[in-house]
Order: C-alpha cells, then sequence, then structure tokens
C-alpha cells in the first residue's frame, strides 16, 4: 500500500498535475481570437505585453490594487494563505529530506518551527475564508458546494501532515492519508475551480492585453489597477 | 416556432416596420408578444458554440465566487446591498446558465436573462478593476445582450433603436440630407457674429473630419454650432461628411452586431472617401467607444483601429488649449465649484483619465474631483442604453443615487459632462432628486471663455 501510494500514484498524480495544468493553458490560448473577443493579440505587442505584466504584477502585491485596498481584512488572509500554501510544502524540510533521499539534491529547508506556523496559518485562513462564505450575504448567495470541496481539499494536506508530524496517535495511518490528500490536491489543480493556479495568469494577462492595446492603454499609460 | 408581428427574432430592416414597431406606445403589445416569444434553443445553442469561446468560458468556469465585485457595482451599492446585485451572481444566474444548458433554455429564463442585461449593467466594466480572477463582467453582459438579441429578446427601445440604424444609418431619423440642412441652418444662425463661419461638407484631404451624435442636429443643433465656432476659432481645417457622419450605435447597446457593423463601416468609408489626416469624435463617451474601441473589430480591421487615427473630442481640447489654437480669457473662467464626470467609455474603456484633468486646469479655478475618480469612477446610471428604456426606468433612477450623492460630496453646483449619455443621466438625477445642479458640456462653457482672435471679430462699420 504505501509502496504504492508514494510510488506510482505519486509520480501519476505530478505527471497528471503537469500535464493537465499545460493542456489547460494551451486550450485557453487556442481558444483565444482576435475577432470574438475584439482584441488584437498579435499588434501592438510592446503595449500587449505591458498591459499584462501590469494586470498580474499589481495584483500579486498585497494592497497593490484598489481593490486589495478596499478590502485590508480580506487581503491579508487571502495573501498570508496562498503565500503559505505555496511556500510549505515546497521548503518543508520532510519533503527536502526525501528529495535528498530519492534525489540527491534539495531546497532551502524552513525551520520545523517555522513551517509548524505557516501549517497553522493555513488551517486558520481557511476557517476564516469559510467563515466568511457564510456570513457575508454577497458571499453566501454566490457559494455553491464545489467552493466548500476545494477548500477542504486544499486544507486536507496540511491537516494531515500536521498530524502526521506531530506524532498524533497513530502517526503512520495520518502520513498515509497525508500522502494521499496531497495526491488528490495535485490531480484536482486541473480538473476543479484550483485551476486558478494557471488560468490566474492567463486571464489576468488576457484583460490586461485588452486593456492595453485596445481600452486605453496606448493613450493612458497602463490601467491604474 | 411562434414569432409576434412586433417581437420576434428579425432585426428591422425596413423604414415601415420601423415606424409600426414606434406606433406601439411604450412598446405594450410589443412586451405582450414577448411572452408568447418561442426560444430557437438550437440556433442559441450554435450561437453559443460559435462564438463563446476560452475568453468567457473561462470567466466563467474561473469565478471563485470571493464576492470582490460585489462593492464595485453601483447597482449593488444604490439597492441596499443587495445580494442579487452582486456581478457574479448576476452573470452566473442567466450567461453562465445559458452556456452551461447549451441554449436549452425557455421563454421565462430568456427574459430574466434581458431583464438583467439591460435592468442590471449599464456594461460600465468597473467590476472588472475589482476582481482578481480579471474577469470582465461588463464584455460579458454585452455579449449576453447579442444572445437576447438574436432570439428577440430586446427591449422595446433597443429593438428599434438598432432599427434606426439599420434604415438611416443613425440612432435617430435623420437622413444625410436632414444633417446638411442642419449644418447650413447653424451657418446662417451664427454668421452675424462670425462672419466667415463655415461648417464644410465633404471637403476632401483636411486635417480633420468631425463626426458627431444624431442627437446633435436632431434636437440640439446648437452643439453642430458650436463645434464649428470652436473650429473657426482655432483655425482647424475639417470637414464633415454628409454619409458617415453618426459616431453612436444603440446597435451596440441592443446586442445587435451586425448592425453595428453596418454603422461604423458607414463612418468607415466616410474617412477612405474624404482622406482627412485625423477624426475628431464629440462629446459622447459610447460612440467613442462604438465606433474608435470596438469599431474597428466589427469591421473586420486587423490592426484594431481605425482607418486614420482618432481622438476623442476632449483630446482635441487640450491640444487646442495647450498650442494656443483656443486661448481661454483668464476673467471669465469658472469661479464657481466645478466637477467632471469621467465618462467610463473613454475614461475607464479608453484611457483618457488625465486630459480632463489638464483642461480643468486651464478653465476653471475651483476643480473637485468626485470620489472615487478617474478609471475608478461610478457610472453615471444611465449608461449601456439605460436612459432610453422605459421598462427600467425605476431601476436606473435607483442606480443613480450612488452619482448623486457623489457629486453632492464635492460640494460643486456644476458639473461637467463630455458624454451625451452621462449628461442625460445627471440632468435626470436633477429631475429626479433636485439637488440643484446644472450640467454642461464642454462646448458652450468653452465659449463663453474664449478669446475670439481681432480678425475673426464683427467689424464695426463706422
Ligand atoms: S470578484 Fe471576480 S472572482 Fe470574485 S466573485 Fe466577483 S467575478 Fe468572481
Ligand atoms: S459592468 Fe458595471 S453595472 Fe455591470 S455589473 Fe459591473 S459594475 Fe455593475
Ligand atoms: S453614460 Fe457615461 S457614465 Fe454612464 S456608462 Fe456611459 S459613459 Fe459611463
Amino acid at each position: 500500500m504505501y509502496q504504492f501510494i508514494t510510488g506510482p500514484l505519486l509520480w501519476f498524480s505530478f505527471v497528471f498535475f503537469f500535464v493537465g495544468c499545460v493542456v489547460r493553458v494551451v486550450l485557453y490560448i487556442r481558444g483565444l481570437d482576435w475577432r470574438l473577443d475584439r482584441v488584437t493579440y498579435t499588434k501592438n505587442i510592446s503595449f500587449g505585453f505591458k498591459g499584462a505584466v501590469r494586470s498580474i504584477v499589481f495584483w500579486l502585491i498585497p494592497y497593490g490594487t484598489q481593490s486589495w485596498r478596499a478590502n485590508p481584512v480580506y487581503t491579508l488572509i487571502f495573501f498570508i494563505f496562498h503565500f503559505a500554501i505555496i511556500v510549505t510544502p515546497i521548503f518543508l524540510s520532510a519533503h527536502n529530506i526525501i528529495l535528498m533521499e530519492r534525489w540527491g539534491f534539495r531546497l532551502f529547508m524552513l525551520p520545523d518551527a517555522v513551517s509548524d506556523i505557516l501549517t497553522l496559518l493555513v488551517i486558520c485562513c481557511a476557517m476564516i475564508i469559510l467563515l466568511r462564505r457564510i456570513a457575508l450575504p454577497q458571499v453566501r448567495i454566490l457559494t455553491k458546494p464545489h467552493d466548500i470541496l476545494i477548500l477542504i481539499i486544499t486544507v486536507a494536506p496540511f491537516m494531515t501532515g500536521f498530524f502526521a508530524y506531530h506524532q498524533i496517535p497513530d502517526s503512520e495511518f495520518w502520513t498515509l492519508v497525508h500522502i494521499l490528500s496531497g495526491e488528490v490536491m495535485l490531480v484536482a489543480i486541473p480538473l476543479t475551480k484550483l485551476s486558478h493556479v494557471v488560468y490566474f495568469f492567463c486571464s489576468r494577462a488576457q484583460i490586461g492585453i485588452d486593456f492595453g492595446v485596445k481600452r486605453g492603454g496606448m493613450k493612458s499609460g497602463g490601467m491604474k489597477w | 416556432m411562434a414569432q409576434g408581428t412586433l417581437c420576434n427574432n428579425r432585426p428591422i430592416t425596413t423604414e415601415e416596420e420601423l415606424h409600426t414597431l414606434l406606433a406601439d406606445t411604450h412598446g405594450k403589445k410589443y412586451y405582450a408578444e414577448m411572452h408568447e416569444l418561442d426560444v430557437d434553443t438550437d440556433k442559441l445553442g450554435q450561437l453559443i458554440e460559435k462564438t463563446c469561446k476560452s475568453r468567457i468560458r473561462t470567466w466563467l468556469q474561473i469565478c471563485s465566487r470571493c464576492g470582490l465585485c460585489a462593492e464595485s457595482c453601483f447597482f449593488y451599492l444604490a439597492n441596499n446591498h443587495d445580494p442579487k446585485q452582486v456581478p457574479s451572481f448576476k452573470i452566473q444566474k442567466t450567461l453562465g446558465e445559458l452556456v452551461r444548458r447549451k441554449g436549452k433554455v425557455d421563454n421565462a429564463f430568456m427574459q430574466k436573462a434581458m431583464d438583467t442585461a439591460w435592468g442590471k449593467c449599464t456594461c460600465c466594466n468597473r467590476c472588472s478593476l475589482y476582481c482578481p480572477m480579471g474577469i470582465g463582467m461588463g464584455v460579458m453582459f454585452s455579449y449576453l445582450r447579442g444572445l437576447c438579441f438574436s432570439q428577440g429578446f430586446v427591449p422595446w427601445e433597443m429593438k428599434i433603436g438598432s432599427g434606426m440604424h439599420r434604415v438611416y444609418r443613425a440612432q435617430m431619423d435623420i437622413t444625410g440630407e436632414d444633417f446638411v440642412d442642419t449644418c447650413e441652418w447653424m451657418v446662417e444662425e451664427n454668421q452675424e457674429e462670425y462672419p466667415d463661419l463655415e461648417i464644410p461638407v465633404d471637403k476632401e484631404g483636411v486635417d480633420t473630419i468631425y463626426t458627431l451624435n444624431a442627437r446633435e442636429p436632431k434636437h440640439y443643433p446648437e452643439d453642430v454650432g458650436d463645434a464649428a465656432i470652436l473650429f473657426h476659432i482655432a483655425g482647424e481645417n475639417w470637414t464633415v461628411p454628409s454619409k458617415g457622419w453618426e459616431e453612436t450605435s444603440i446597435a451596440m447597446f441592443a446586442g445587435d452586431w451586425e448592425g453595428a457593423a453596418l454603422q461604423v463601416k458607414e463612418v468607415y468609408s466616410a474617412i477612405e472617401r474624404l482622406n482627412p489626416k485625423r477624426m475628431v469624435v464629440t462629446e459622447c463617451g459610447h460612440a467613442y467607444r462604438a465606433t474608435v474601441i470596438e469599431g474597428p473589430y466589427w469591421a473586420g480591421l486587423e490592426s484594431g483601429k481605425t482607418p486614420v487615427e482618432t481622438i476623442h473630442y476632449v483630446e482635441w481640447v487640450l491640444e487646442a488649449l495647450k498650442t494656443g489654437k483656443l486661448k481661454i480669457d483668464p476673467a471669465k473662467k469658472i469661479k464657481e465649484p466645478v466637477t467632471y464626470q469621467d465618462s467610463c467609455n473613454y475614461i475607464r474603456n479608453g484611457g483618457l483619465s488625465a486630459v480632463g484633468r489638464e483642461i480643468m486646469a486651464y478653465i476653471a479655478e475651483d476643480f473637485r474631483e468626485m470620489k472615487p475618480c478617474k478609471e475608478h469612477n461610478f457610472c453615471c446610471g444611465g449608461g449601456g442604453g439605460l436612459n432610453g428604456i422605459g421598462r427600467y426606468r425605476q431601476q436606473r433612477n435607483i442606480g443613480m443615487k450612488i452619482k448623486r450623492d457623489q457629486i453632492l460630496e464635492t460640494g460643486a453646483k456644476l458639473v461637467i459632462t463630455p458624454c451625451h449619455n452621462c449628461w442625460d443621466a445627471i440632468r435626470d438625477i436633477e429631475e429626479v432628486y433636485k439637488i440643484g445642479i446644472r450640467w454642461s458640456f464642454l462646448k458652450p462653457l468653452l465659449l463663453s471663455m474664449v478669446i475670439v482672435p481681432e480678425h475673426l471679430r464683427v467689424q464695426e462699420e463706422e
């Protein structure tokens, strides 16, 4: 069992994740149509490029846009959540030790205490996001089971990892569930709304090009996001 | 397929059809027939299949339902934070469903889609500045309008407007001759004061071709006169075309993509015929949006640009002020507090926010910004054709509260509105809410303060 989950299944999940994301991006780009979208993607490329970069970069900076500034608390939660989700698994010492054993290299390793805090932050932020979904009428009305499900899929590897590391009784069980839930997440990324991992960049670039070459960018110097 | 005599899925193409529809006061029969209108689900499904590609499909898919767009929409704010006014909700319940069900929807659904696409959204695109995912909600609502139009689910006035463009190549029943007559009349009207005043019609090879909004010759002919006088004072080498002078596009508001294409092609062929160096568009927001920003795409121009460089009237004004072609008498600058309505169509969606401020520095002593302003300004409340639709009058009037409060907050009693729709909406804000404001295009204000050069003045008889 353990062999299978950490062997072929792990491989499968990673390949599925990478190929899935690439396929998604390729299909997206192939589906862009200058006539239907009414955006000249291949003309005035420097303006389009600038528009795309602005549209992505400002949104990646905490409080970098009017929208982020208008929602200070949510923005804080949003950035902590995403930062911790990306950084923790990549720089976790346990992961890097496995990497070292199997591949002979490793990345920078976070002290375990820091990883712990980051993990707890992911869990707390997810709770707040969930509560926000229920508490605010303008978010509640939009919420569907899918949104809750992807939140669970995202948090599960962190929760189970935390249990496993802290040797909560039956650590072996938790380790197994942890690996499985991580694999579920990888597979879910191209299949669910988690595809925003790549689509965030596609969509932001697209609207950036739209504002950059067509809607004013050539006269204004760029949208003030 | 049940199709009404007035309400049906065929666009208006003849004068006669147009008159029959106009005769149906307030669209009473039209809307009654709409209840019986069948949805051609196969055709609708095919249209979606053909025109809804990865951009819109991805937008619909990746919306993370975070609700950040809620507070960006003036309809949401004006309706006491009604969750049903959240942009994402409005689009998911209409276009989202339509795409998911591949067009298999019924009459009631299409009417709901229509009421949302026109009655709950002005396509101002403000929400797309507030969505982390870069979802272009206004673009999607415009697209939804197109789908509704193709099935005949379109507000009565929009059907008429689109028909006007198809029949007259103008949003109103005004022909090329009517337009030229108005130009001649305006020259006569003003000749006493400006003896050499001219409105050159169809002059080839000039610097500037001027195109306008059909409302000007039809309802506000003095605007045509004012434009001529200002060009005259500035020494502009200009012309108007007798055909292809109309810039606006109710067809765009109606979602009549074909009609919109017919209209802009008329303008572009005037440009090709007269070969001017550039085009100036009158003080209208959606006209600029239709003919300069969207138009090239409807006409299939791969450059995405009009055949010659085009500037909005505010850009022309600023250029004339900067180069000294128009000189302002400092004593006549506006002394009272004054504010400026940023038109979504050429500010947020056209990049001209800086221009208005620079003009204000020339003409106003106490200029006050609305909050928020520039790209982030709220729609006046009457955009997207909403001003002209009786069915949604109530919704519009509620929406206008946001602009009303924004204006009140500035303390200014004068609102400069270089956009026809904004001008109307702000007039109506005063009519509905009586807050004691005045509103004006730039042209009459400029005329009241510009220095007329010696050689253009009437020589006093000895
Ligand atoms: S802000 Fe964007 S992602 Fe969030 S609910 Fe609105 S449309 Fe969806
Ligand atoms: S485009 Fe404007 S009116 Fe329409 S939903 Fe967005 S903010 Fe509201
Ligand atoms: S009427 Fe004016 S403010 Fe309203 S949408 Fe049009 S341009 Fe914007």
